[in-house]
Parts: structure tokens; C-alpha cells; sequence
């Protein structure tokens, strides 16, 4: 009994470690040569394309190996009058809730995919992520800085306002799949709708994924809902007094929220790891080549997602904070409510 | 192995209650406010272990997770300086708190270890499961509620709208 | 007129009444800060997110401009008048020549006028460029910005053709201009044109129509026409308050009255009518240029007159006459009979006045700018009172305050 509880711990930490250092992580430190070659595109510009090792330049690829020696090799700087003890901790504080909600995300098609298939599924990441709000506020207070402490004030009510949003917009993705179970909803995605369109989420819930886009954006602080970083008015508005590893642990956070939401995104409106129009059968999932396939797309999914987000985030304005608290309270609560109702009537009359 | 997390857990969980009122690392409310979400997170644990997921989770989301942010919000806001906290001084209602609390905590760890004395019991976690496979998900906590709770529940509901009602009218300086 | 939600205090016995007392939060924006391109300090005492009071502090790109032309010739002042508002240098450089030769009572040439009015509007153009890149950039619309400076480096690279310096250009001389414009300057300006043209067409594009940055530029940083009268502000401030006040229309002055322009002007006087008028403005800009460079007439550059003007090369190494006007020009100064003169002109952001006093010798003996941002920043605090701290950015944006004009 005791054998089995500690394989399924070692099994489940050897996921995890492959799944968010080997993954998550990668990404992140990824998304930072993504982000700036992207803007680049966008904006007319090369972008970084400097750093060579050996005069290979790999299109800038050296900028993420140069940018974290860069961090590594600043002062840890913790200001006077600081909190110090709280300065140093509010960074893990932020970083370890955003990447202990990748547990539950199932990759795959079978139980092996998943680090840990949980009932509550969907509700886990919400509980760990409203966690990570501490972080933030916890760092701006601890700061001693007057625009940390904004920064902090304004992500800790935004954050909160968002949440409640975001869980309501997938309200009506449970009521269609009945579950709350990431891997029963993925499995639910796998239907077509009258033959031809996959039962994807976006397809029976099209209200409930843009809603959760704008909420889960906001969730993340990045533009157009970055007022509490917004680099004007607030400098860096929470992170401000940051330097070194420290401050590219904030960054390192941000991006795995990015890449969370993309998942989210890809699990809940996307069919996950479904390749659409090829209905996962028992046989089918049973080989391995289908297993990895179905990994790759969930994947190449997320990365669609990724790319998303970064493109909003170089298209749109920095909202004001009042707008953004009108709109989380006025606009998007309200449609998400109705849309449960909505769903909840089709439901009940289509049963 | 789950009675060993179970006493990890709840000895974590009681360490940091202690030091929500004693903190090892000085006279600072932020730090208790930390230790109270701590002990918050170790109890949704121990819930985990009773095989109540679903009231674990919304342990964190709701306790932890938006509570306490209010709380820390508050703490933060006031910013107390040292002076405005006052020095540690023992006074009579101290003293009396102390002893109050020590009688009773003597009274409940007498009851417990008398009852086991009475009537030894076994520990049903993990390790032998609920009776009902479907305890504590989601579904079941759900047919609890809107089918054999459904009153309480409702009038709950008024009164938090009762509740948020009377916040909006003390909060909102002109309406 | 204004729809702005302004926060109203409660008054020290409503807060005892309520037994709610709110603590101030004293924020220091600036010297140094993302916002205050440039260097200024604003002292803000918030209530929350609102902002009671406002204190702008100027003076930290202070070089004593004023006192620097009174050490100086009247010619030695130019490369001074470069850095007051160094977004658009010609138009302070033709700004201070017109209030010396307003004193020396001299006419300049035709052509002279033809090209200072096109260098003038070129710089207008570079300015409001500056102003709209910087607004976007500070909404957090980083792509707008890289445009807008995109178009303003196209206006750089001819500025540099017109005088071979991007920034410190000193090209206009009392009397005239150090030269004429460069052969290739129609053609040139017609490649700027265009790209300039498709990089506007691009902003528009991209925030023309964006409900975020309409919500955030509407209704915020209303001043009403009154006050922005009283505070003495000009410009494209004043005329989003719907004042039609320009001074190349109420005193025309080089080629203005001989071109066909409107005058845009807004109705709310807030930041988007602001941001409006400026995009228009560069359209105007541009027409303007275009008919300037079709009636520009054939002619010298500058007067003949030696007194004034630096007399040729040739002639110098050549005639004894020409050698002394250029040696009593060059140790002594041009000589400014003695008096005093106000002479005002459109600058970017508004009215741009010199007042210099002569004593009849080669130096000033006083020099006043009145640059037009330092009203506009003094209206700071009426316009933010009440308003949030947000609200700021775009504020002080569209005033565009520049350090080295308002600091001298």
C-alpha cells in the first residue's frame, strides 16, 4: 500500500519535472527571444540578432543564454527600509503557485500524460493560481516603494475581479461536458457536432472562450490590462525595486501564466490534445505513435496560443485602471452570468 | 503513508497558527497574515487526505485565495508603524486571555484522549477510503446542497446578499 | 461641455460626521521617470488612485538660455535657440530672427521667406510626430511609437540634407538663412512625403478607431475654454478648446497669409481633440509645404546688405569693404539699434515669443523666450484636480511639455 502511494509520488514528480522545467520553463525562457523577434516583425525592426557564439548567430537565439547571464551576473539588489525577509520570498511566492498549476494539465490521451489527473481538476488551478496574487501584492508592500505599493494594490483588485470572470466563463464549458475534470472535457471534445464540426469548446461555448481570453489576459497583467506594471505612471509598478535573478524570476512568472493560459485555452476551448476528425478510439490510444501525436498537437496548440497573446499584446493600449475594473465587473461578469443561463436553458430544454 | 502526511500536515498546520499570534520573525502583521494563509493551505491538505477534494480546493480558493487577500489588503494599507502597534507589554486581559485558552485547549486534548480511552477509534484515511466512493467530489457535495440543504443554503445566500448590501451602503461615501 | 468623472472630496467635517479619515499618499513622480520624458518632478498628493493636488516642478534642464544670448552676439544666439525646443529647432530658430530683424526693421528676401515658412512646417511636422509617438508609447501602444519615430527619422535624414545637422540645425541667419535649400530638396521631400503619408495612414489604422484608446483619450484632461484662456495657453491646447487662436492666422507672419489652410479646432478640449488637431495639423503641414515649394519664386536667400549679413567669401578674401563688414560683423556683432520687441510665432505647441531689448550694440541686453508649453504646464494641476493618476499620462502628453523650452 505505502509502496504504491510512494511510486505514484516519484512517477508523478518525474512528470512534473519533465512537464515544467523540461517544458513550461523552456518556453518561458523561449518567449522571451519570441516576444522581442515578434515585436520586431511587427514593428518594422530586426529585433536582437547580436549575440553569437562562434559567429553563429541563429537568428538571435544566443539573446536568451546572453539575457540570463545578464540577470545572473546583476546585484540582487533589496532597497533600505525594505522588508527584507518578504522582499526575497515574494518572487517564489509568485513563481511557485504558477507553476505548480501545470499538474493538472493532461498533455495526452491516457492518465500517463497527466501529472496528476485530479477530480476537481479545473478548480485546482483556479485555487493555486489565486494564490499567486500574493506575490505580487506581497512584493510591492515589501518594497517600501510608493509605486510598488500601487502596483500591488491594483494587481491584488484586479486579480480578484478576474477571477471570479474567469471561473464563470467556464461554467458553461462544464454544464456542455458535465465534468470538471480536464481530461473528461478533452475527451468530450472529441465528438463531432452533426458529423463535421469537432465538438470543440469554441464551437459550443464561442461567448464563454472570448470572454475567458480577455479575463485569463487580464489575469496575467500583460497588456491591455498591465495598469499595475503600467510602465508610465508606475515605473514597473510591483517589481520595481527588482534587480538581477530576482526581477527575471517575475519575468520567468509572467510567461508561465502566458503559457497556462494557453493551455487553458488549448484543454478547455480547443479540444486539447484531440487532433480534430480523428476520433481517439481505444485502439488508436493504445499506440504510442497516436499518444505522441495527440502530445504534439496539444503543444503546437499552446504555441498557437502563445503567439496569440503575444500578438494582442503589440497590437492593444494599456487600459486605465477604472476602465479595467468596469469592464471586469460590467461587462464580462454580467455576459458570463448570462451565458451560464443560456447554456443552462439550451441544456435543459435539448435534454 | 497517509497517517504520516496527516501528522505532517497537521503539525505544520498548528506551527503556523502558533505563529500567526507568536511569529519567530518579529512584530509585523504581514507575517502573521502569512502564517494564516499557511495554516488555511495545511487544513485544505488535511481535507485532501479526508478525501474532501472538493472542499479543499474551495478552501484555498475562497479562504486563502480572496480572503486573505482583503486582509493582507487592509494590513498593508495601514501600514502600521511600530509605535502605533505598541510594546509588548503583559496585561491583565493578556494574562487572562492566556490562561483561558490553555484551560480549554487542556480540556479538549482531555476529551480526546478519554473518548479514544472509551472507545478506541481507527483512522479512516487514505488508506481504507469513504464508505461512499463518491464522497467529497464535486457531484455529491452538489446534490447535498440543492437537494437536502436547499433552505439553509438559499437563506445563506440572502444573507450574504444582505451582507454585500450593507457593505456597498457603509463603504459608499455618496450614493 | 464635459462628461469627465471628477471625484468629489469629502470635506474635513463629512469625514469626522462619517468617522472615515483618509491619509494622503505623497507619490514623487520624476526627476527621473518613465512619464517625464524630458526632466521634470511632480509632486502628487493621491487619495487612492485620485489625484488631490498636483505640483509640477520645472527647472532641471535649466541652462539660463536668456542669460546665455546676453553674453552673446545676436548671431551666437542661434545655436542656443536649437536646444529650446529640441523636437523642432527651425522653428525657434526662425522664431528668434524674426524678432531681430523686427528690430532692425529689415525685409527679408522672398525666397528666404518661402523656405523658412517649408523648414518651419517640416519641424511642425517632426513635432507633432514626437508628441503623437509619445502619447501612443506612453498608452502603451509601443508599435504606434516606433511609426511615429520612423516618420520623424525620415524628416531627420532631410533636415540633415537642408543643413547637414539632424537636431542642432542653426540654419537660419539673421537676414536670411546660411543657405539655400539643396537641389534634390523637391524630391526628397516628395519620398517623405509618401512614407510619411503611409505611416499615418498605418496610426490611424492601428489607434484611429481603437475603443481603448478613444476611452482613453476622450474625455480626460478637459481644461475649459475659460481657464486655458486665462492660463495664457496657445496652440493645439487652446484650439481643442475650440478657440480658432493661431498666429499664423491673427498676425500672419513670412508666406502665411499667402497659402490656403484651414485651422483645425476641437470642441471638448480634451486629449483626443488635442491628438486630433495635431494629426490635422500635420496634414496641414504638409499641404502647406507642397505650396510652398510650387510658389516658391527664384532669388537670393539673403539680404544684401552688409551690416546684417556676412558678405561672401569671395568678396572678403577680395575687397577691403567686404573683409571689414565680415571683421566688425565678427568681433563686434551685428548692431541692433537700441530698443524693444515682442515678436511671436506658432511654434508646435503654441505661441512662441521672443522679447529682446537692444542697447545698440552687438549683444542683447535682455532676451525673454516665452516658451509655449510653460502655460500649459502651469495648467497641469487645474486640468489633473480630482482626476486619476492614469489620466495624468495622457495628459501631460498631449501638452507635451519640453524640457528645453520651458527650462530655457
Amino acid at each position: 500500500m505505502t509502496a504504491q502511494v510512494v511510486e505514484a509520488l516519484v512517477h508523478a514528480a518525474i512528470k512534473f519535472a519533465i512537464l515544467v522545467p523540461g517544458f513550461v520553463l523552456a518556453l518561458a525562457a523561449l518567449m522571451s527571444w519570441i516576444e522581442r523577434r515578434q515585436s520586431a516583425m511587427i514593428q518594422d525592426r530586426v529585433g536582437p540578432n547580436r549575440a553569437s557564439i562562434g559567429g553563429v548567430r541563429a537568428w538571435g537565439l544566443f539573446h536568451i543564454i546572453a539575457d540570463t547571464l545578464k540577470f545572473a551576473l546583476k546585484e540582487n539588489i533589496v532597497p533600505r527600509g525594505s522588508n527584507p525577509l518578504l522582499f526575497r520570498l515574494a518572487p517564489f511566492m509568485a513563481m511557485a503557485p504558477a507553476l505548480i498549476v501545470f499538474a493538472v494539465m493532461p498533455v495526452g490521451p491516457t492518465n500517463r500524460w497527466v501529472v496528476s489527473n485530479l477530480d476537481v481538476g479545473i478548480l485546482f488551478i483556479f485555487a493555486i493560481g489565486s494564490l499567486s496574487v500574493y506575490g505580487a501584492t506581497i512584493a510591492g508592500w515589501s518594497s517600501n516603494n510608493n509605486f510598488s505599493l500601487l502596483g500591488a494594490l491594483r494587481v491584488s483588485a484586479q486579480m480578484i475581479s478576474y477571477e471570479v470572470s474567469l471561473a464563470l466563463n467556464l461554467v458553461g464549458v462544464f454544464m456542455v461536458f458535465g465534468s470538471i475534470n480536464l481530461q473528461t472535457i478533452i475527451e468530450g471534445q472529441g465528438a463531432l457536432l452533426g458529423g463535421v464540426l469537432p465538438k470543440w469548446g469554441i464551437v459550443v461555448q464561442p461567448v464563454a472562450f472570448f470572454l475567458f481570453l480577455a479575463a485569463s489576459i487580464a489575469e496575467t497583467k500583460r497588456t491591455p490590462f498591465d495598469a499595475p506594471e503600467g510602465e508610465p505612471e508606475l515605473v514597473s509598478g510591483y517589481f520595481t525595486e527588482y534587480s538581477g535573478l530576482a526581477l527575471a524570476t517575475w519575468f520567468l512568472t509572467e510567461f508561465a501564466a502566458v503559457i497556462m493560459v494557453a493551455m487553458m485555452a488549448t484543454a478547455v476551448f480547443f479540444g486539447g490534445w484531440q487532433i480534430p476528425w480523428l476520433p481517439p478510439t481505444p485502439a488508436l490510444v493504445a499506440t504510442w505513435w497516436f499518444q505522441i501525436a495527440c502530445v504534439m498537437a496539444f503543444f503546437a496548440k499552446t504555441l498557437f496560443f502563445v503567439w496569440v497573446q503575444m500578438q494582442l499584446r503589440w497590437t492593444l493600449l494599456r487600459m486605465r485602471y477604472d476602465q479595467i475594473m468596469t469592464m471586469g465587473w460590467k461587462y464580462i461578469l454580467p455576459i458570463s452570468l448570462a451565458n451560464v443561463l443560456v447554456t443552462g436553458l439550451f441544456l435543459l430544454l435539448t435534454r | 503513508m497517509a497517517l504520516i502526511l496527516f501528522f505532517v500536515f497537521a503539525i505544520a498546520a498548528v506551527l503556523s497558527g502558533i505563529c500567526v499570534a507568536f511569529s519567530p520573525f518579529g512584530n509585523n502583521p504581514v507575517y502573521s497574515a502569512i502564517a494564516l494563509i499557511m495554516t488555511l493551505f495545511f487544513l485544505a491538505c488535511e481535507f485532501v487526505l479526508l478525501h474532501a477534494t472538493f472542499i479543499a480546493v474551495l478552501q484555498i480558493l475562497v479562504y486563502a485565495g480572496a480572503i486573505m487577500v482583503l486582509f493582507t489588503f487592509v494590513i498593508m494599507l495601514l501600514n502600521l508603524s511600530k509605535e502605533e502597534i505598541g510594546e509588548e507589554r503583559l496585561t491583565l486581559t493578556k494574562v487572562v486571555g492566556l490562561v483561558v485558552v490553555l484551560i480549554g485547549l487542556t480540556y479538549q486534548i482531555g476529551r480526546v484522549i478519554w473518548a479514544h480511552k472509551v472507545a478506541p477509534v481507527t483512522l479512516h484515511l487514505t488508506d481504507g477510503g469513504p464508505s461512499n466512493p463518491a464522497f467529497g467530489t464535486i457531484q455529491d457535495v452538489g446534490v447535498k446542497l440543492f437537494q437536502d440543504f436547499l433552505v439553509p443554503f438559499e437563506v445563506t445566500s440572502i444573507l450574504l446578499l444582505v451582507a454585500i448590501v450593507g457593505a456597498v451602503v457603509l463603504a459608499k461615501r455618496k450614493i | 461641455m464635459s462628461t469627465e468623472t471628477v471625484r468629489e472630496y469629502l470635506t474635513e467635517e463629512e469625514e469626522d460626521r462619517i468617522g472615515l479619515h483618509t491619509q494622503e499618499m505623497i507619490l514623487n513622480m520624476g526627476p527621473s521617470h518613465p512619464a517625464t520624458h524630458g526632466t521634470v518632478k511632480f509632486t502628487l498628493r493621491l487619495e487612492g488612485e485620485t489625484i488631490r493636488d498636483l505640483d509640477p516642478d520645472i527647472g532641471y534642464l535649466h541652462r539660463g538660455f536668456e542669460k546665455m544670448c546676453e553674453n552673446a552676439t545676436y548671431t551666437h544666439a542661434f545655436p542656443y535657440t536649437d536646444r529650446l525646443n529640441y523636437c523642432s529647432p527651425f522653428i525657434n530658430n526662425v522664431g528668434y530672427a524674426l524678432a531681430v530683424e523686427k528690430l532692425l526693421g529689415i525685409e527679408i528676401t522672398e525666397r528666404c521667406k518661402y523656405v523658412r515658412t517649408i523648414i518651419s512646417e517640416l519641424h511642425r511636422i517632426s513635432d507633432h510626430l514626437t508628441c503623437l509617438a509619445a502619447t501612443s508609447l506612453e498608452l502603451g501602444a509601443f508599435t504606434v511609437f516606433l511609426y511615429g519615430v520612423q516618420s520623424r527619422e525620415e524628416i531627420y535624414v532631410l533636415t540633415e540634407e537642408i543643413c547637414g545637422a539632424r537636431l542642432t540645425v542653426s540654419y537660419v541667419r539673421i537676414g536670411g538663412l546660411t543657405d539655400d535649400l539643396p537641389e534634390s530638396f523637391a524630391d526628397h521631400w516628395k519620398l517623405v512625403k509618401r512614407r510619411l503619408d503611409k505611416n499615418l495612414y498605418d496610426i490611424d489604422k492601428l489607434i484611429g478607431r481603437n475603443r481603448i484608446f478613444i476611452d482613453r483619450m476622450q474625455n480626460t484632461g478637459i481644461l475649459d475654454t475659460e481657464t486655458a484662456i486665462s492660463y495664457g495657453c496657445t496652440g493645439p491646447f487652446l484650439r481643442a478648446c475650440g478657440v480658432e487662436y493661431d498666429v499664423r492666422d491673427a498676425a500672419p507672419y513670412l508666406v502665411y497669409d499667402r497659402l490656403d489652410w484651414t485651422m483645425p479646432t476641437g470642441t471638448r478640449g480634451d486629449n483626443w481633440d488635442r491628438f486630433l488637431i495635431r494629426l490635422a495639423e500635420i496634414e496641414q503641414s504638409i499641404s502647406m509645404i507642397d505650396q510652398c515649394i510650387e510658389q516658391m519664386p527664384e532669388g537670393p536667400v539673403r539680404i544684401d546688405d552688409w551690416r546684417v549679413v556676412l558678405p561672401p567669401k569671395d568678396e572678403v578674401y577680395n575687397s577691403i569693404e567686404a573683409m571689414m563688414a565680415h571683421f566688425k560683423l565678427i568681433m563686434e556683432g551685428l548692431k541692433v539699434p537700441p530698443g524693444e520687441v515682442y515678436s511671436y510665432t506658432e511654434g508646435a505647441n503654441g505661441e512662441l515669443g521672443f522679447f529682446i531689448v537692444s542697447d545698440g550694440s552687438g549683444k542683447p541686453s535682455r532676451v525673454h523666450v516665452r516658451p509655449p508649453c510653460y502655460h500649459l504646464v502651469a495648467a497641469l494641476p487645474e486640468i489633473m484636480r480630482g482626476k486619476l493618476i492614469q489620466d495624468l499620462v495622457p495628459t501631460f502628453d498631449t501638452i507635451n511639455m519640453i524640457g528645453g523650452e520651458i527650462d530655457r
